[in-house]
């Protein structure tokens, strides 16, 4: 090993592990007892889509384990704005199968792609409805097997509606971050926000059904961690 | 006659299309996924929400069609000219739009169609004379208002996305579209009353037993009474919130819901909906209590009317019978709104309880009409009113039947 290549090799640990950032980790809960799910009847019913599924699937409004752990949070640093790296981030794919959006509850960058596939045998429509001005709306059918469809956003949004008008039951919930700082909590709850900058932020849970949740944080070189709860009225 | 059965079968098919909530699954229009709206391909149109969408449109052409031969017949001869008219006009009009751009290029092609259809209507040569006096009217009405109501349906797809005093134009649009649906459905229903054979020759002199003040003013005000009820219902539909209130007849397991900014996160918290995504808002809740509310007050209003008709008129009388459908149909229709809730908002019963409000309205105007025309012929001859009444109005009776 040469002394120009010690260097070379410190100079990257450097930049890659020195002063630059730490991992948020930790959990979301859910106290109280959530609704019983559903099953989606009219799925089942329908001529084309109900021959892909033996029973109807349920609803997944409120996905907790035994834990209370609450997956599908979206759990972001507020406050933090224009840092968004979406366009050179990889595409985030939505399915369509079995006539449902999967999945249906979905974190992306402003500029980000989104590649919706159609792996059914029926005509699928995927009509995004967003809110915020300068995120357009898109109403676009795709055919079994036709090409992937292309979308992004421009401006952050929460939960902004993927719907299907063929079975208005698909719906598939992207929200849009303007930083790569957030996360999806995972089927335990739990939740990693990678490569943070260190210094204090106020970290924010968001859950489409149980609704928010926030805490004050101090990011160091060594990470941070925090544990929210989502309450039940 | 079958303009008004046609109609009351696209009230059906659009109150599926909404209980589906697939008002949008065509998403283009005036054609269908760029098909013309007649060359769709079967496998297509027989798919999930597409085909209640589709077959809307398609049965909406057919009553407009319905209602330009209409006007032809009603308005007889003197009408061809004025058709010939309009039709060049909006061929012309039409034709000009599809020139202006591509933006242009549905409410072109729309245009076009009607014009071409008006055009037709006026070639015919048949040399009839026109109708009694308010038919022709009532006709060129029906003809305006089914042009702007297929605009309004076509809007309602195209313009959804635009934002309107912070609700989509679609909600808007397709409320607007619903409510004039019912306008028609009454106008429809009226116009086949009075081309009726009971109508026109029914003897109304032999059956006359005014109908008193009073109860002519509460056959009139309980018919306005369905008519905000629909109005109500279209803004609750097209919503696309579900159930605003799960419970019935208690509200949130009160009497009075709590409506309170709390409250409700906790209603929305607690709804598992397969369908309809949006959240509900307190003003949704305070829209299904208004309904409900109004329902009872319909109710007592309608069994009120029936009681009094019953009293006033004798057995066998068309209007007596009449009105003993109208507390029929409430009754139902007040059964199938508590059904809609019980059954969480079943497609096919939340259309039945629209196809049954719109029922109720018809037959309420219908009502109002007849008893109108009773009490025209009673003060134009005081003595004959005062003839005991020995038989009903047969044919009438029979002409009302007939458009059942
Ligand atoms: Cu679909």
């Amino acid at each position: 090993m040469t002394t120009k290549t010690i260097v070379v090799v410190a100079a990257v640990s450097l930049l890659a592990f020195g002063a630059v950032a730490g991992d948020i980790t930790g959990k979301i809960t859910l106290k109280g007892t959530p609704p019983p799910e559903k099953p989606i009847a009219p799925l089942k019913g329908d001529p084309n889509c109900g021959k892909l599924v033996a029973e109807a699937p349920m609803t997944t409004f409120y996905v907790v384990d035994a834990s209370g752990g609450l997956a599908d949070t979206v759990v972001l640093l507020k406050g933090v704005e224009g840092k968004s790296t979406g366009a050179s981030a990889p595409a985030q794919v939505i399915d369509q199968k079995g006539c449902l959006y999967v999945p249906n509850i979905v974190a992306v960058q402003t500029g980000q792609k989104i590649i919706v596939k159609n792996s059914d045998p029926v005509l699928h429509n995927v009509h995004a409805t967003p809110t915020v001005a300068g995120n357009e709306e898109k109403n676009l059918a795709q055919m079994p097997g036709g090409a992937d469809l292309e979308l992004s956003f421009a401006k952050p949004e929460d939960f902004l509606r993927f719907k299907c008008d063929v079975h208005p039951w698909m719906f598939s919930w992207v929200t849009v971050v303007d930083h790569p700082y957030f996360a999806l909590s995972g089927k335990d709850g739990t939740f990693k926000i990678a490569n943070v900058p260190p210094g204090k932020y106020t970290l924010v849970a968001k859950h489409r059904k149980a609704g928010e949740a926030s805490q004050e944080i101090e990011v160091t070189d060594a990470g941070a961690t925090a544990n929210l709860t989502l309450e039940l009225k | 006659m079958a303009t008004a059965l046609c109609t009351l079968g696209l009230i059906a098919v659009g109150g599926l299309v909404t209980s589906h909530g697939v008002g949008m699954s065509v998403p283009d229009w005036p054609t269908s996924y760029g098909y013309n709206m007649f060359a769709l391909p079967v496998s297509m149109w027989l798919t999930g929400g597409v085909f209640h969408e589709h077959t809307h449109r398609l049965w909406a052409t057919l009553v407009g069609v319905l209602v330009v031969a209409l006007t032809r017949w009603v308005g007889g001869r003197p009408a061809r000219r004025s058709l010939a008219i309009i039709g060049v006009g909006e061929l012309a009009g039409g034709q000009l739009l599809l020139l202006l751009g591509p933006d242009w290029k549905g409410a072109g092609h729309f245009l076009s169609g009607i014009g071409g259809v008006v055009l037709l209507a006026a070639v015919v040569w048949v040399r009839n004379a026109p109708s009694q006096a308010p038919l022709p009217k009532l006709a060129w009405t029906a003809f305006w208002l089914v042009q702007v109501q297929g605009l309004l349906g076509g809007l309602r797809v195209v313009l959804d996305a635009q934002v309107f005093a912070g609700t989509r134009l679609g909600v808007w649009l397709g409320v607007l579209h619903g409510c004039l649906a019912q306008a028609f459905l009454v106008l429809t229903a009226l116009i086949a009353l009075l081309t009726s054979r009971g109508w026109t020759s029914g003897d109304w002199a032999a059956c006359l037993k005014p109908v008193g003040g009073r109860l002519f003013n509460g056959l009139i005000l309980t018919t306005g009474l369905i008519g905000l009820q629909l109005v109500l219902g279209a803004t609750m539909r097209h919503q696309h919130a579900g159930l605003a209130i799960p419970d019935f007849p208690l509200a949130y397991g009160r009497v009075w819901p709590d409506l309170s900014a709390e409250a409700v996160a906790r209603y929305n918290q607690q709804r598992i909906e397969t369908l309809a995504a949006n959240p509900i808002t307190g003003v949704q809740v305070a829209l299904q209590m208004a309904h409900r509310i109004l329902a009872v007050a319909i109710v007592g209003s309608v069994v009120w009317c029936g009681v009094r008709v019953r009293a006033a008129l004798p057995q066998g009388h068309a209007l007596r019978r009449l009105a003993g459908l109208w507390v029929g149909l409430i009754a139902v229709q007040f059964g199938l709104g508590a059904w809609t809730i019980w059954s969480n908002k079943a497609a096919d019963i939340a259309s039945l309880h629209v196809v049954c409000g719109a029922l109720s309205l018809v037959t309420g105007g219908l009502l109002c009409a007849i008893s109108a025309r009773l009490r025209q012929v009673a003060a134009s001859q005081p003595e004959a009113a005062a003839t005991p009444l020995t038989h009903g109005l047969r044919p009438n009776e029979a002409g009302l039947m007939a458009h059942r």
